[in-house]
C-alpha cells in the first residue's frame, strides 16, 4: 500500500488550504508536486507528514481515497510539530510519504452492512475517511448512523459539512452531542456512551470508533451491553510512530506493530494485546 | 564470620527489628562471578545476599529518592558517592541504613573469567566512610600509600605529552564511543532528570564525555565506574581525574 | 546438490584472505572469539544518513543519500550472529522492504566460523543454535589442523571462484570431517509459554529495579533492531537540513513519548517490553525467539542484569529475593 521503493525518503509537498475547525484543531489540505497525489490511499490509512528541521509525524488522512485532487489531514496542536505546523500559512512547503497502515475494511467486512460510526473530538478525523468513501460508493453500504460528541459545539469538527451535507445523504442519521447544555444549542446533552444507550441500536451493525481512550472504552462496554460482539467493532491504536514501515520498533505492541498491523484493529484483535495503549 | 555471613546475619537482624524495610545488596546471577544489585524484600531472601570480589556495581545511586527505610551495604567507594547524593539532597538519609563494609578490591571479569583488580581498585585510596550506621570488617580494608601516586599517575603521563599526542589518544578512545550512555547511567553523581545530552542530536561521542566530565567536576567521587562499565574499554574517568588532579594543585 | 567441500593448509588462510581483499573490503578475521559490537552495524548502522532537504524558490528539494551497494565480506562471523542476521532479515527484508538494509545486505557476503569450544558466557544451544553449523554463504571451520571451506550459497560459490587455485577439493563432506558440535553445558533460557502471564508477572515489579537503563545490552544485541529518526538544520546552511537515522532503545524514556502521554511511563514497563519482545513477543510473530544466545550482554552489563537471568526468574526459578 504505501510507496514500494522509497522507504523512509519523503515527497515534497505544499499545503494549499487551511480550515480552522476548532480553537485547537486546523484542516490541512496538502497536494504534492504539479499539484498532483503522489501516492494512493485507503479510508483510515495515515501519511507521515514532516517539517525538515523540526520534526515528523503520523497523521490519519482524514479526506476521502475517493478525492482525487489533495490529501486533508485534521491536525490538533498538541506538541512541537503540531504547534510550528499551526503557524504555516497556506503555500508554505511541507514535506509527505505514506500511505502507511491496515485500512478499514470498506471493500469486504463492511459491504453490504448497516455501519454505525461513533466519534469523539478529534476522533471524527480517520472516522471521515470512511464516512466519505462510503458515501462515494452509497449503494455498496447498508443504513448509516453516526453518532458524534465533543465537549461543547466549539470542539464539534467539521460542523458545517456535518449539518449541510452528511444529513442530506440517503439512508443516513447524524446524532450529535455535547457534554454540557450550552445556550443556542437544541441537538443532545451527554457523553457519547450514554447517548448510543439512549439510541438503542440494533446489534447487527459493524460499528467504528475513534476518539479519547476513555470514551472507546466506555462506548465498547456499552455496544457489548447491547449485544454487540467484539469482532463487530472497529477501532484504531495511537502509538508514537517513526518509521511508519514497521521496523523502528516505536509502535510495537505485543507481536504486532501498529503502523503496519493497524492503525485500525477489532476489538477482539486488542484483547490478544498487552494493555499497553 | 566473613563479611557476606555478618551482612545476612545484620540484615535479619534489623528486619525483624523493625528497624529496616528491605536491604539493598548484591544477589548471584544466572553465570557465576555476575552477582547483580538487588532488593530483598523478604525476610527468608536474605540468605541469598552476596558479597564478594565480583559485586562490582556501585549500590549508592539507587537509593536515590527511596521512601522506605532500607539498609545499604557501602564500600568505600560507594560510601563517598553516597555521602555526595546526600550533600545534593538526592538522598533522604533518614530512609537508609547504612553498614559500612570492609572491601579488598573487585576484579575485572571477561568472558566470565577473572582478572586482575579493576583499575580504579589498583589505585583506590579510600579508607574511610563519610556516613555510616554500623561496620563490618572495615579494618581490612589494604591502602598501600603508592596507591596515592598509583592514582594519577597516568594523568601526569598525559600531561608531559604534547598536544597532537593527547588529541590523539582521545580521538582515538571517542572514535569508539557508542553513545550506550553506560557511564553516564552508572555514574552516582549523575542524576539529572532530563539529561542535556539527550536532545535531538545524533551520537555523539566527544563533546558528551567532555561537557560530562565538567558537569562533574567537583562533585565527582572517583569510585571509577565509569571506565569499569564502558563496553568500547574508554579510560572514561581519566578525565575525571584530570579535573580532581588539576582543582587540587 | 551440495558445493563441494575444499580445505587448505592453516599457513595459507592468509593467502585467501588477502585475495578476497584485493576484490572488495574484508572485515573481521577467522582467530578472534565473539567481538564486543555484533555486525549488525554493516547493515544497520549506529548512524546513517537518509536524506538531504534543501528549500528553493519555496519548495523543499529532497536528495536521498546514495545507496550502499559496494560489495564487502564479513569474515569468522559465529552462528550465533549468523542466526542474529537471519532474525534482522525477517524484519528488514519483510514488506515494506527497507532499502538501505536490503541494498547492504545484498552486497555483503558472510563467511562464518564454526565454535570448536564454548565461550564462559555463551548460551546459543539454548536457544537451538548449533554452534558448529553456523549458516552463511561460506561456512569455514578447522579440523585435525586443516582448514574447511563450504559454500552454502550462491554468493558463496561466487566467491569461491576467486580462490580455488589456492583451494584444494576434497571429497563431499561425511560426518568425520564436519565440526563436532561442543558440548552443551550452558544454563538454559526458559521461554514463558503465555504472553499475557508472563505479561502481569508481578515479578517485573522488583526486577526491573537494578537496570540502570543504559541501552549498553541494546546496542551490543546482535537482534536489537530499533532506531530512531531526527532531523536538523545543517550548521552551515539554515535552508539545509538532515534527515538521519540512528540507534535507539526501548529502554529510553523518550521511546514510546507521546504529547499526551507515555503508555510506558516508568521503567517497569520500559524494561519488561525488552524481554517480553526477545523471548515472547518475537516468538509469537516468527516462531523463534529473538535472543541467539551470543552473551553480550551477559558480559558487559554494567549490573550484570542479562536475558538469561530474567527468563529463569519469570520462570519463577528464583522467586524469593522479589515476591
Amino acid at each position: 500500500m504505501c510507496n514500494p521503493n522509497l522507504g523512509l525518503i519523503p515527497f515534497p509537498a505544499r499545503i494549499i488550504h487551511i480550515t480552522e475547525n476548532t480553537a485547537d484543531t486546523k484542516t490541512f489540505r496538502v497536494v504534492g508536486e504539479d499539484e498532483k497525489k503522489p501516492f494512493a490511499h485507503m479510508p483510515g490509512q495515515c501519511a507521515m507528514l514532516s517539517l525538515p528541521g523540526v520534526g515528523e509525524a503520523m497523521f490519519s488522512i482524514s479526506s476521502a481515497s475517493t478525492n482525487e485532487e489533495f490529501y486533508e489531514f485534521s491536525i490538533k496542536r498538541v506538541g512541537k510539530l503540531t504547534s510550528e505546523l499551526h503557524t504555516l500559512q497556506v503555500d508554505s512547503p511541507i514535506t509527505l510519504r505514506g500511505a502507511y497502515g491496515r485500512p478499514f475494511p470498506v471493500n469486504d467486512v463492511l459491504i453490504g452492512q448497516d455501519l454505525l460510526f461513533i466519534a469523539g473530538g478529534i476522533g471524527l478525523a480517520p472516522l471521515r475517511s470512511v464516512i466519505r468513501y462510503v458515501f462515494d460508493n452509497r449503494d455498496k453500504y447498508g443504513a448509516v448512523d453516526i453518532v458524534y460528541g465533543a465537549r461543547s459545539s466549539a470542539d464539534l469538527v467539521f460542523l458545517e459539512e456535518i449539518q449541510n451535507e452528511w444529513t442530506a445523504r440517503p439512508n443516513t442519521r447524524v446524532h450529535l452531542t455535547i457534554d454540557r447544555e450550552e445556550e443556542g444549542w437544541s441537538g443532545n446533552v451527554g457523553f457519547v456512551p450514554t447517548y448510543i444507550k439512549q439510541l438503542s441500536f440494533n446489534p447487527s451493525k459493524i460499528a467504528l470508533i475513534c476518539g479519547p481512550p476513555v470514551m472507546i472504552k466506555y462506548s465498547l462496554a456499552t455496544l457489548i451491553e447491547m449485544g454487540f460482539e467484539k469482532t463487530q467493532v472497529y477501532t484504531t491504536l495511537e502509538m508514537r510512530m517513526k518509521c511508519g514501515i514497521g521496523k523502528c520498533g516505536r509502535c510495537n505492541i505485543g507481536h504486532k506493530y501498529a503502523c503496519i498491523d493497524g492503525p485500525v484493529f477489532r476489538c477482539d484483535e486488542i484483547d490478544e494485546l498487552p494493555e499497553e495503549y | 564470620m566473613n563479611e557476606q555471613e555478618k551482612m545476612r546475619t545484620r540484615a535479619k537482624e534489623l528486619h525483624a527489628a523493625g528497624i529496616i524495610k528491605q536491604v539493598l545488596a548484591w544477589e548471584a546471577g544466572a553465570f557465576p562471578s555476575y552477582p547483580a544489585p538487588a532488593f530483598f524484600t523478604k525476610p527468608n531472601a536474605f540468605e541469598k545476599i552476596v558479597y564478594n570480589e565480583f559485586c562490582t556495581a556501585n549500590l549508592s545511586k539507587y537509593v536515590i529518592n527511596i521512601t522506605e527505610k532500607t539498609l545499604i551495604f557501602l564500600r568505600p567507594c560507594d560510601a563517598h558517592s553516597f555521602a555526595q547524593l546526600v550533600k545534593e539532597n538526592q538522598v533522604k538519609r533518614e530512609n537508609t541504613y547504612v553498614i559500612a563494609v570492609g572491601c579488598e578490591g573487585c576484579v575485572q571479569v571477561d568472558e566470565g573469567e577473572a582478572r586482575d583488580l579493576l583499575e580504579s581498585c589498583r589505585t583506590c585510596t579510600k579508607t574511610d566512610y563519610p556516613l555510616f550506621d554500623e561496620e563490618i570488617n572495615t579494618q581490612n580494608n589494604p591502602r598501600e600509600s603508592t596507591n596515592k601516586a598509583a592514582r594519577f599517575a597516568e594523568v601526569t603521563r598525559l600531561d608531559s605529552e604534547e598536544n597532537t599526542a593527547r588529541y590523539a589518544f582521545w580521538q582515538a578512545h571517542f572514535s569508539q564511543c557508542i553513545r550506550c550512555n553506560a557511564c553516564r547511567n552508572i555514574c552516582p553523581t549523575c542524576h539529572c532528570k532530563e539529561c542535556v545530552m539527550d536532545s535531538d542530536h545524533p551520537l555523539d561521542g566527544q563533546f558528551y564525555h567532555a561537557i560530562r566530565a565538567l558537569h562533574q567536576d567537583g562533585r565527582c567521587t572517583d569510585c571509577g565506574q565509569c571506565s569499569r562499565v564502558c563496553p568500547r574499554g574508554i579510560p572514561v574517568h581519566l578525565l575525571n581525574r584530570k579535573l580532581i588532579y588539576t582543582s587540587n594543585k | 546438490m551440495q558445493s563441494p567441500v575444499y580445505t587448505c593448509s592453516l599457513d595459507n588462510v592468509t593467502q585467501l584472505i588477502n585475495r578476497i581483499a584485493e576484490k572488495m573490503p574484508v572485515y573481521g578475521d577467522f582467530g578472534s572469539s565473539k567481538t564486543t559490537l555484533s555486525p549488525k552495524g554493516f547493515f544497520l548502522p549506529a548512524l546513517e544518513k537518509l536524506y538531504e532537504t534543501a528549500k528553493i524558490n519555496d519548495s523543499y528539494k529532497i536528495t536521498p543519500a546514495p545507496p550502499e551497494n559496494a560489495p564487502f565480506v564479513l569474515l569468522g562471523i559465529r552462528a550465533c550472529d549468523a542466526a542474529a542476521i537471519e532474525i534482522l532479515d525477517g524484519v528488514y527484508l519483510n514488506d515494506p522492504i527497507d532499502p538501505q538494509y536490503k541494498a547492504r545486505r545484498h552486497a555483503s557476503y558472510i563467511v562464518t566460523f564454526a565454535c570448536e569450544t564454548m565461550g564462559a558466557n555463551c548460551f546459543c544451544q539454548s536457544v537451538n543454535i548449533n554452534p558448529a553449523a553456523p549458516k552463511g554463504d561460506v561456512k569455514a571451520w578447522v579440523k585435525n589442523g586443516t582448514f574447511f571451506w563450504l559454500a552454502q550459497s550462491e554468493k558463496g560459490e561466487r566467491l569461491t571462484e576467486l580462490l580455488l587455485d589456492l583451494l584444494e577439493r576434497t571429497i563431499p563432506a561425511g560426518n568425520d570431517l564436519l565440526p563436532v558440535e561442543p558440548p552443551d553445558s550452558a544454563p538454559a533460557l526458559p521461554l514463558p509459554a503465555d504472553m499475557l502471564s508472563a505479561f502481569n508477572a508481578p515479578v517485573w515489579d522488583n526486577l526491573h529495579r537494578a537496570c540502570i537503563a543504559c541501552g549498553t545490552c541494546t546496542f551490543l544485541c546482535p537482534t536489537c533492531q530499533c532506531y530512531d529518526i531526527s532531523s536538523h538544520e545543517c550548521t552551515e546552511n539554515s535552508e539545509k537540513t538532515h534527515c538521519t537515522r540512528q540507534w535507539d532503545a526501548c529502554l529510553y524514556p523518550g521511546f514510546t513519548q507521546m504529547a499526551h502521554g507515555n503508555p510506558r511511563p516508568s521503567k517497569k514497563e520500559r524494561f519488561r517490553q525488552r524481554f517480553m519482545h526477545k523471548l515472547v513477543y518475537h516468538m509469537q510473530k516468527y516462531g523463534t525467539s529473538a535472543c541467539v544466545g551470543c552473551g553480550r550482554c551477559v558480559n558487559k552489563c554494567p549490573v550484570n542484569m542479562n536475558i538469561v537471568k530474567v527468563a529463569h526468574v519469570l520462570a519463577q526459578e528464583e522467586v524469593n529475593a522479589y515476591v
